[in-house]
């Protein structure tokens, strides 16, 4: 069963991976003006414009100053830019609990972040070597299991972890968080990884076998340099995906540990004070941030980390 | 007796490696959801207690109005978003799809809201949407004195408001899930519907469509997935509102149960239910992915 799971996810990821490697196939378009391709450049020319609108009316509210931001149109430029909402998003802006703004959210994230990407992609690495060349009795079934289990809804899990990691003595700390996301980072990791390694040839394996080397001598010299993209593309994965965390950041972190998503909802939505919407507009960008440089650093291997996470959902 | 010791010896390191895969399935994944799932039928108030109610939580859940309102928002929100995601998806990904130019650059474009969290997306879209500053606004200002766009501040329009961004948010991934659908079909079968004179609008509806059957059938899944997940956009967006209740979503109830109310029965059964609306969408899934193999 585990074999068709992993099958049935693999297919759009190939895919994707050949399309970002080829590109559209066939003869360069012929360049005229038919009306066809007025229809078609003009429709996406005008979907292009919802998608990026947001970022330019972030951008450009960012950087007025509030009399300007009543008086004047959000799609509209600035006619006088100020960087003040942004030195006041980082520094200053209130949650409630303190106003020492978002730069505390900022290195709580990189605090979790760090860890968790390291420890999860450690962790999974592993476990999908040992799932292609070390089988053992129930490996499969595990895996199995894990992949489905990535189905079930997180509210379901949510108490039961609470219990353990207060049990643990670790709850509320950054370190309960980071096993927490090393743990739902699991089924879409291993999953990458297994896939990925199952294309490395086993004769390679066998070969080092027979030289004598063990479990973490092969893992070492000859799984990990063989699949450095793949590590990159985990990274990528869990890096945006950590970042973008909400959930569990409310749950099983204290406020003085909250992450910079959960830090920006609370200055934004806190409902005392006058409503700065530059410096709100600010501090979203800035918490937006790390993911689009990601986005935009990666490239096409954003759309392959994407395509595998596929079957997270 | 000793050949027991020694089988599991064997493969020692493998065994070690996948030790944490073995937890988290057994301690999270199945033991976190038998215990929710046995804590649903108790009484648990501030503290999990064994105290047997039998069905009562869930008599309780399925009477409370504001459960009703989340499950009726998720279902209109859910049905609306699962069409436009998928339609609009494979509409984009078509014409991506006609070897354009700049594929890359609109690619980019539509693609980088899915690196944004639900917090941000919900963020921007408050403010867009915002009516003394935002798109209405602008609208007046054009001379266009009573256009009425406020879905955030209107009960009914509510899950519109969160449709234009959710739909803003997950399209550029979907496309990106059809393309790739789209880029995998045999290019004789363009040349075959070709020489056969079949109109290229026919031939996506005719061939390419039922073709693409299983990335259809993945993409449903996974979006459906998502969905029933829905909770950090409408945090940000519309905090459950207008009127206290307008937008609630279910994940939002078991949240509100679980550790602000301290009603945790509550939260456990309303958290059961969501498992069983997963269950709903996984089994005929996994039915027709492995069980209906004889028939594709």
């Amino acid at each position: 069963m585990a074999e068709t799971v992993a099958k049935a996810a693999s297919p759009a990821r190939t895919n994707l991976r050949s399309d970002a490697m080829v590109g559209p196939r066939g003869a360069k378009p012929r360049r005229r003006l038919s009306g066809r391709n007025i229809m078609l450049y003009g429709t996406l020319i005008v979907v292009s414009l919802y998608y990026i609108l947001p970022l330019w009316v972030m951008v450009m509210t960012s950087l007025k100053g509030m009399p300007e931001v009543r008086l004047g149109n959000i799609f509209a430029p600035p006619v006088e830019i100020t960087f003040q909402p942004w030195v006041k998003a980082w520094s200053e802006a209130c949650t409630g609990l303190n106003c020492d703004g978002l730069s505390r959210g900022f290195w709580n994230s990189v605090l979790i972040t760090v860890p968790s990407v390291i420890l999860s992609i450690l962790v999974a690495s592993v476990n999908g070597y040992a799932l292609v060349n070390w089988r053992f009795k129930g490996s499969d079934l595990f895996f199995t299991i894990l992949i489905f289990g990535s189905f079930i809804p997180y509210q379901v899990m949510l108490y039961p972890i609470v219990i353990l990691l207060r049990e643990m003595g670790i709850y509320g700390t950054l370190w309960g968080l980071v096993l927490v996301h090393t743990i739902f980072g699991m089924p879409i990791l291993t999953l990458l990884f297994r896939n990925y390694f199952s294309t490395i040839p086993e004769e390679l394996f066998k070969a080092a076998r027979v030289d004598g080397a063990g479990f973490w001598a092969i893992y070492l010299r000859i799984m990990l340099p063989m699949s450095l993209p793949i590590f990159v593309v985990a990274l990528i994965l869990q890096v945006t995906g950590i970042w973008n965390d909400f959930l569990f950041g409310v749950v099983f972190t204290k406020p003085d540990l909250y992450p910079m998503t959960v830090q920006l909802n609370n200055i934004v939505n806190s409902v005392q004070g006058v409503k700065e919407y530059n410096v709100n507009m600010a501090a979203t960008l800035l918490t937006g941030l790390v993911p689009l440089v990601i986005y935009f650093l990666s490239g096409k291997l954003f759309v392959r980390g994407i395509a595998a996470g596929a079957v997270k959902g | 007796m000793s050949g027991q010791p020694k089988r599991l010896l064997r493969n020692l390191n493998a065994k070690i490696a996948a030790l944490p895969m073995i937890l988290t399935t057994l301690v999270v994944f199945v033991g976190g959801t038998v215990w929710t799932v046995v804590y649903s039928f108790t009484d648990s108030k501030l503290l999990p207690r064994l105290r047997w109610v039998g069905l009562d939580q869930y008599e309780r859940l399925w009477s409370n109005s504001r459960w009703l309102i989340s499950i009726e928002n998720l279902l209109f929100y859910g049905v609306m978003s699962l069409v436009f995601t998928i339609g609009m998806g494979f509409l984009l990904a078509v014409l991506m799809d006609q070897k354009i130019r700049f594929e890359d650059t609109f690619r980019t474009i539509m693609l980088y809201p899915f690196a944004l969290s639900f917090i941000v997306t919900g963020l921007v879209w408050q403010w867009i949407l915002n009516p003394q500053f935002g798109v209405q606004e602008i609208v007046r200002s054009w001379g266009w004195e009573s256009f009425n766009f406020d879905p955030l501040n209107n009960p009914d329009t509510v899950l519109y408001g969160l449709l234009i961004a959710g739909l803003w948010q997950g399209t550029g991934f979907v496309m990106c899930l059809m393309l790739a659908g789209l880029r995998g079909i045999d290019e004789d079968i363009w040349k075959a519907a070709r020489v056969d004179g079949i109109p290229t609008w026919k031939t996506y509806l005719v061939v390419i469509v039922p073709m693409m059957r299983p990335v259809f059938i993945t993409t449903l899944v996974i979006v459906a997935a998502g969905i029933i997940r829905l909770y950090d956009l409408v945090v940000a967006q519309t905090s459950g509102g207008p009127g206290g209740n307008a937008s609630q979503v279910p994940a939002m109830y078991v949240y509100d149960y679980m550790f602000q109310a301290q009603n945790l029965g509550q939260g456990f059964a309303a958290s059961t239910m969501m498992l069983v609306s997963v269950l709903i969408v996984l089994i005929p899934w996994a039915y027709l992915e492995f069980g209906g193999k004889r028939n594709g």
